[in-house]
């Protein structure tokens, strides 16, 4: 009894208490990170392919889930069965086997084909010798090709589509006099155009003139360009080292590539970038807005009622449901300003909106609004943590007020300023809901950063991958196959957020060595 | 210096022990000039500081803290090239008179000054005055070593970077003049680009004075400068105040009467508020007029 008093005493309890709720809360974002994990990441391990016959007729895939009674079957070959995944009642499962030349071939349409190769043709003719074999050659050559044919088509002919639409917009707001000139450029660039657009008829011929066709489980066969096969892998019949190069090559191209299939497919590079370009320009508008307002609120307002008030207003600012700020960026940034920037720059374009339609400008703005108090906060407590002795040292010699902020407590306050927008950027980070509303799009046909002047185009509508895994896991068509990249798209959003974050510390803990230890 | 030494052991005849044996071990051989006029701890005022014209003068100065008087009518004179110690119990009200003289005061809001403070010809508290001018004529170290989250150099190097000095030489000349005068040159020189935070207790408070020095004031304004370091580092300041008397002129406050004892050529003794007496250090502390200031410095009250 004494004993127990004793502990009691001791505080034993708390100390157990609080230990058991930091362990219970790092189970839950470890069990999260796994889980996620676990789902997402062996999504791309090429699995067994599974023949069986059933009594509706031979079933060949890869199984993808087991219950008591029954196995599902990822039997792909969407448009020839109509769905990609079946379940199948275990007592209908008979004469189990793993052939050896069942391959899975990822198309660029209608999703990946689980059956055999019959024959690979070039110009009509047979190609002799073993089907995958001659597959296995004749692959490069139809990649460059189709490689070739997709840049020609997004890069040549876009610039040139671009070019005569602004030429066009040039020719509404030329006189009379001025007109020919300008008509003769259009009609060269049209002339090019139809150039391009001719080659690229010849080189799509070349393209299709060889074909695979492939035999599904059933007999039922298919026969599609080679060029239009992204990857075949012969499940059963690679070894460890097979598969592993076939799990990285797959990863790859989710993390590097386009998406495909109304983004159930492919990869998610432009939701990516995307989401990394929209945090940074966030945190470019962010910091200087909020450190700004804290330093007149800290250091130069006078302390009374009204900043009391105001940081009150700030404070309350954070807990505004983000939905809210979605609907005041469309309101007054995309609608007004975007509107009127319209209005008085790009009134050629109108009625096509430049600004006044949403872009990554305004989401970045929206959710610099959105993360603003974050950084207000947390500016404001570290310029109060810089102590008083420094600034006295630096007025006693002789240093006006703008002086001491700028050299010693701007200086002193770096650290906390940079853990407010390490904050901030989580927050922003993991955003969707105004996003949706301000420029965050399913599908962006250009990236916000590329080749062509002004290389940086803040009007863009961008791809961002918080909105991602709700597009893929609850607008798409085929929800089943898109699950697993929904668990993929959200550890690489975890991802993002963690290696923006890890940056951002990197930064503060230089700054906090050179101050030689800091109180954040 | 024995830090324990009763007041009372004071003895206007120095019939003391030897100097060495109660100076500190030094951490490295210092010139002995410097200690040499202080038989017994007590400065031999040198008889030019009597004679000295006074450069700061405060003439019936009443401060106000919202409505609680924390300053009544003081009348002050300090002498060019001396040292003055304003001493007296916590809350007396000599560090805020130490801060009337660079107007720090004025930081803090709610603050009223009735009176007159001048520095040489000027008043400090006219209309129109230029604080920050102001505030470069009159170099201050504080009670806690304060040195910016910058390397040695730039710390001292501040003052003149806020001037708009940009010329490399300028500001290498002065931070070494000014290390040297602070007794830091030898110490740090190797390592200017280091943090100034990186420096024991004692050096970063000689580099505060470094910092203060670099600007080249009239004045020096030290609040307690050593209260927060040892025996020995706060020899070496007491030392260093000793040397610079003869460029500047030096005021300080200090909760230690040995202190005033034995760096201050005036001593002046507040108590609530009031300058209750004041004269040659020798004098008050041998011979107080007021009974308030013996009993102070004697240890029965304070």
């Amino acid at each position: 009894m004494a004993n127990i008093r004793e502990w009691w005493r001791r505080g034993s309890a708390l100390i157990w208490f609080s230990g058991a709720a930091l362990a219970f809360s790092l189970l839950m974002i470890f069990g999260l990170i796994g889980y996620i994990g676990a789902k997402g990441l062996g999504f791309f391990w090429p699995g067994a392919i599974v023949r069986v016959v059933t009594p509706e007729g031979p079933v060949l895939g890869e199984i993808t889930g087991e219950e008591p009674d029954q196995v599902q079957f990822h039997v792909a070959n969407r448009d020839l069965f109509g769905q990609d995944y079946r379940w199948i009642p275990r007592s209908e499962l008979k004469e189990m086997t793993k052939p050896l030349d069942a391959v899975v071939v990822e198309r660029l349409e209608y999703g990946p084909f689980i059956g055999r190769i019959q024959r690979v043709e070039k110009d009509g003719q047979i190609v002799q010798g073993d089907p995958q074999e001659a597959l296995r050659r004749l692959r490069p050559a139809a990649m460059t090709l189709s490689k070739h044919i997709r840049s020609l088509d997004r890069n040549e002919v876009g610039a040139l589509n671009r070019q005569i639409e602004d030429l066009r917009l040039e020719l509404n707001g030329t006189p009379p006099a001025g007109r020919p000139a300008l008509e003769a450029r259009v009609k060269a660039l049209q002339e090019t155009y139809e150039a391009t657009q001719a080659r690229l008829e010849v080189l799509r011929n070349q393209a299709a003139a060889v074909t695979v066709t492939l035999e599904a489980a059933d007999g039922q066969t298919k026969t599609i360009p080679l060029a239009s096969v992204v990857r075949v892998v012969p499940s059963n019949a690679l070894g460890a080292f097979g598969k592993t190069g076939a799990y990285l090559s797959r990863l790859w191209e989710f993390i590097a590539d386009d998406p495909r299939e109304s983004n159930t497919e492919g990869g998610i590079f432009p939701a990516i970038f995307g989401t990394v370009m929209m945090v940074l320009i966030m945190s470019v508008l962010v910091v200087p807005l909020g450190v700004m307002a804290a330093l007149y609120m800290r250091e130069y307002a006078r302390q009374g009622w009204l900043l009391r008030a105001l940081r009150i207003a700030v404070n309350n600012l954070a807990g505004v449901p983000s939905i809210v700020f979605g609907v005041f960026g469309l309101g007054f940034f995309v609608y007004l300003v975007g509107g009127t920037i319209d209005q008085i720059f790009f009134s050629a374009k109108l009625p096509a909106p430049t600004f006044g339609t949403g872009g990554i400008l305004w989401a970045a703005l929206t959710l610099a609004l959105l993360t603003v108090p974050v950084v207000i906060v947390a500016t404001e407590e570290a310029l109060a943590a810089v102590p008083r002795s420094q600034r006295e040292a630096s007025l006693a010699l002789g240093a006006t007020r703008w002086q001491t902020l700028w050299n010693v407590v701007i200086p002193g306050a770096m650290p906390g300023i940079l853990t407010g927008l390490i904050l901030a950027m989580a927050r922003g980070a993991g955003e969707v809901a105004p996003l949706m509303l301000t420029g965050v799009v399913k599908l962006a046909p250009s990236m916000p950063l590329d080749g062509t002047f002004p290389f940086l185009h803040l009007d863009r509508k961008f791809m961002h991958l918080g909105f991602h895994i709700y597009d893929v896991g609850f607008q798409s068509p085929n929800s089943e196959a898109a699950k697993p990249m929904v668990f993929m798209t959200a550890l690489l959003l975890l991802l993002v957020v963690v290696v923006l974050n890890l940056f951002a510390l990197r930064l503060r803990n230089r700054l906090r060595a050179r101050l030689g230890g800091g109180a954040f | 210096m024995p830090a324990g030494e009763a007041m009372t052991e004071f003895d206007p005849n120095p019939t003391v022990p030897e100097p060495e044996a109660l100076m500190p071990v030094q951490a490295e051989p210092r010139p002995a000039q410097t200690m040499a006029p202080r038989p017994g701890g007590i400065p031999l005022t040198d008889a030019t500081v009597l004679t000295a014209p006074p450069l700061i003068g405060i003439q019936d100065l009443n401060l106000f803290y919202g409505e609680k008087q924390a300053l009544h009518g003081i009348n002050l004179e300090v002498r060019e090239h001396s040292v003055m110690s304003l001493i007296g119990p916590s809350g007396c009200g000599k560090s805020t008179l130490l801060r009337c003289l660079n107007r720090m005061n004025d930081l803090i809001g709610n603050v009223r000054v009735e009176g007159r403070v001048t520095i040489g010809e000027d008043d400090l508290y006219a209309p129109g005055v230029d604080v920050i001018t102001l505030r470069k004529r009159m170099g201050m170290v504080f009670q806690k070593s304060n040195p910016f989250p910058k390397s040695i150099y730039e710390n001292v190097a501040y003052g003149l970077r806020i001037q708009g000095v940009k010329d490399k030489n300028i500001l290498d000349e002065a931070v070494e003049r000014s290390l040297i005068s602070s007794g830091l040159w030898d110490e740090v020189k190797d390592r200017l680009k280091d943090s100034g935070l990186g420096l024991s207790g004692g050096q970063q408070q000689r580099l505060c004075i470094a910092r203060a020095l670099a600007v080249r004031p009239e004045v020096l304004l030290m609040d307690e400068p050593c209260s927060a370091l040892d025996p020995l580092a706060t020899s070496r300041i007491e030392e260093l105040i000793f040397e610079l008397k003869r460029d500047f002129t030096i005021v300080i406050v200090t909760h230690n009467m040995q202190q005033a004892a034995r760096v201050s050529d005036f001593t002046a003794f507040f108590w609530m508020g009031k300058l209750i007496e004041t004269g040659l250090t020798e004098m008050l502390f041998t011979n107080p007029r007021v009974r308030m200031t013996e009993d102070y410095i004697s240890g029965r009250f304070g």
